[in-house]
């Protein structure tokens, strides 16, 4: 028994050491990329191409779920604000939830899956194949070459995808509540005009979005990066780099919003 | 040792953590040589060729490539000296996003300012070398293990190194395919003038084609010789090797207990 109770604390010990080790050798890489970014900014053809795959490849799905988001927002909150004989409010609380919030947050989860997994697999894939080692042998920095273009794209494309997540939220939310149910059209755009600050929604929405793209693409080439050679290693890589991912995102998200909407009058 | 070596391998040492993986190597290599090392799965031959490019430090002793001690080059200078390097991993290890003009091309790319048409040219010439010019739109997924090698080879040569490291250039290859590999590296060495080691497990088809050979064994120079020389040696050891024979100073039983005592019949009768 005690034995037993000595190997589990033992073990929550090992672990907690083991994933320090991981944040610190994470946050260490993450300024290794920093620093052997100039490659990648002054030979931007090779960033332009990461965010073809990263980016342009994840629109369909980004689209996709903000439209279904935003229609089911316009049902829902119709639904509630009809009872309090404001629905004409609807367009106000689609547009506020997805810029403030589902927007950035959603998109950046599914962009942890769609090209953060994708971006782990594909560097894990190429130390697994000695594809690193073979650029290091030709006195080619793989961080410089691989791993920043890749990051930088990741940074780049994930205020673009939520900004357009909640576009298509909206005009979800306009499909539902004014083509649909057939709420004042006037009003579900008037009231979101009046209703959503620039600076303070439109802009601490797009900030969220900079800090869940630093982070995902900073787990996803790490991970990739640090996965085992093996076909096992990189399937752990990237279902390793979908969770943290989720788990730093909605924390994240907390942490921001506690900061950015604390005044709320 | 002589002067004109490419390498000099001076007393080198290696361990991972507390076990020993070379103890005290001493080699000489020379420009225009093909050199191969040979040794049983583990004898550290792979590690040895790590030691050769910089990608780890030994622990004691040296390894001099073109009279600069590789362990003490900081990081840039090393990546410089590596651009006289050429490495080809077991299995090509060509970059799977890329054509394989583009694997070759890689890189002159990255290392030079050469105009695009010139760049052509190169790669070309560089692939006509392994008699793959017909094939340089395909992707590395279209190749069969030996086009994938004969590219690595060529992307290796694009900038006409001083040496080329084979790390088991043989291995899973169809005879005909390992007959051109071997071939190729013969008259690339000879026609660019540079050193070529080849590690590797392949005995009877490295001998057609090295100029000498050191056999690795627990981590030292076990023998040494031309091929003539290995091939007449009756030291126990290389006639093992050379001839693949189950048994001798290479064990066909990892240590272990008595067989009676792991099957529990000692002391009872069978």
């Amino acid at each position: 028994m005690f034995k037993r109770l000595t190997s589990s604390i033992q073990s929550i010990g090992h672990g907690f050491i083991e994933y320090t080790w991981q944040f610190g050798f994470a946050c260490r890489f993450f300024i290794l990329i920093l620093l052997k970014s100039a490659v990648s900014l002054r030979r931007f053809g090779l960033v332009m191409r990461e965010l073809y795959f990263v980016g342009v490849m994840s629109l369909i799905i980004i689209l996709v779920s903000g439209l279904f988001v935003g229609m089911v927002l316009g049902l829902q909150g119709y639904e509630t604000l009809q009872k309090f004989g404001s629905e004409t409010a609807v367009g106000t609380l689609v547009a506020l939830s997805l810029v403030r919030e589902l927007g950035p947050v959603v998109a950046a989860l599914l962009f942890a899956s769609r090209a953060g997994s994708a971006i782990t697999a594909e560097i894990g894939l190429m130390k697994a194949t000695e594809q690193l080692a073979a650029m290091g042998m030709m006195a080619v920095d793989p961080i410089a070459r691989i791993v920043a273009p890749r990051f930088w794209a990741g940074v780049i494309s994930m205020p673009f995808l939520a900004a357009m997540f909640s576009v298509m939220g909206v005009f979800g939310g306009y499909l539902v509540t004014v083509v649909y149910i057939g709420v004042d059209a006037g009003s579900f755009w008037s009231q979101m005009q009046s209703n959503v600050d620039f600076h303070y929604d439109i802009v601490n929405g797009f900030i969220k979005s900079c800090f869940f793209g630093v982070a995902v693409a900073t787990i996803a080439v790490f991970q990739g990066y640090d996965a085992a050679p093996t076909a096992e290693g990189v399937s752990r890589a990237t279902t390793r780099t979908v969770v943290t991912s989720a788990l730093v995102i909605l924390g994240l998200d907390f942490i921001l919003t506690a900061f950015m909407f604390r005044g709320v009058s | 040792m002589s002067s004109d070596a490419l390498i000099e391998i001076n007393n080198l040492n290696f361990s991972y953590g507390a076990r020993p993986i070379l103890k005290g190597i001493n080699m000489s290599m020379h420009r225009g040589k093909v050199i191969a090392i040979m040794g049983g799965s583990g004898s550290g031959k792979t590690t040895l060729l790590r030691l050769i490019s910089g990608a780890v430090k030994p622990s004691a002793g040296y390894v001099k490539f073109d009279n600069q001690v590789i362990h003490e080059l900081k990081r840039d200078e090393l990546f410089k000296l590596r651009r006289k390097m050429g490495m080809q991993f077991q299995f090509g290890a060509l970059f799977t996003d890329l054509s394989v003009f583009d694997n070759v091309a890689f890189q002159i790319r990255e290392h030079t300012d050469l105009p695009e048409p010139m760049i052509r040219d190169l790669v070309l010439m560089k692939l006509h070398a392994v008699g793959l010019r017909g094939a340089h739109e395909l992707m590395p997924g279209e190749l069969s293990g030996g086009m994938a090698r004969r590219v690595a080879l060529a992307r290796s040569i694009a900038l006409d190194p001083a040496l080329i490291m084979y790390d088991e250039p043989f291995t899973g290859l169809d005879p005909i395919s390992l007959s051109v590999i071997g071939s190729l590296i013969r008259r690339l060495t000879n026609a660019l003038g540079m050193t070529s080691i080849i590690v590797t497990h392949d005995v009877q088809e490295s001998l057609k084609i090295v100029d000498y050979v050191y056999f690795v064994a627990d981590g030292v120079i076990a023998a040494e010789g031309t091929p003539q020389e290995v091939r007449e040696s009756v030291k126990p050891f290389v006639h093992q090797f050379v001839h693949g024979k189950e048994d001798g100073p290479v064990h066909f039983h990892y240590p272990a207990n008595a067989y009676q005592t792991d099957l529990n019949l000692e002391g009872k009768l069978v």
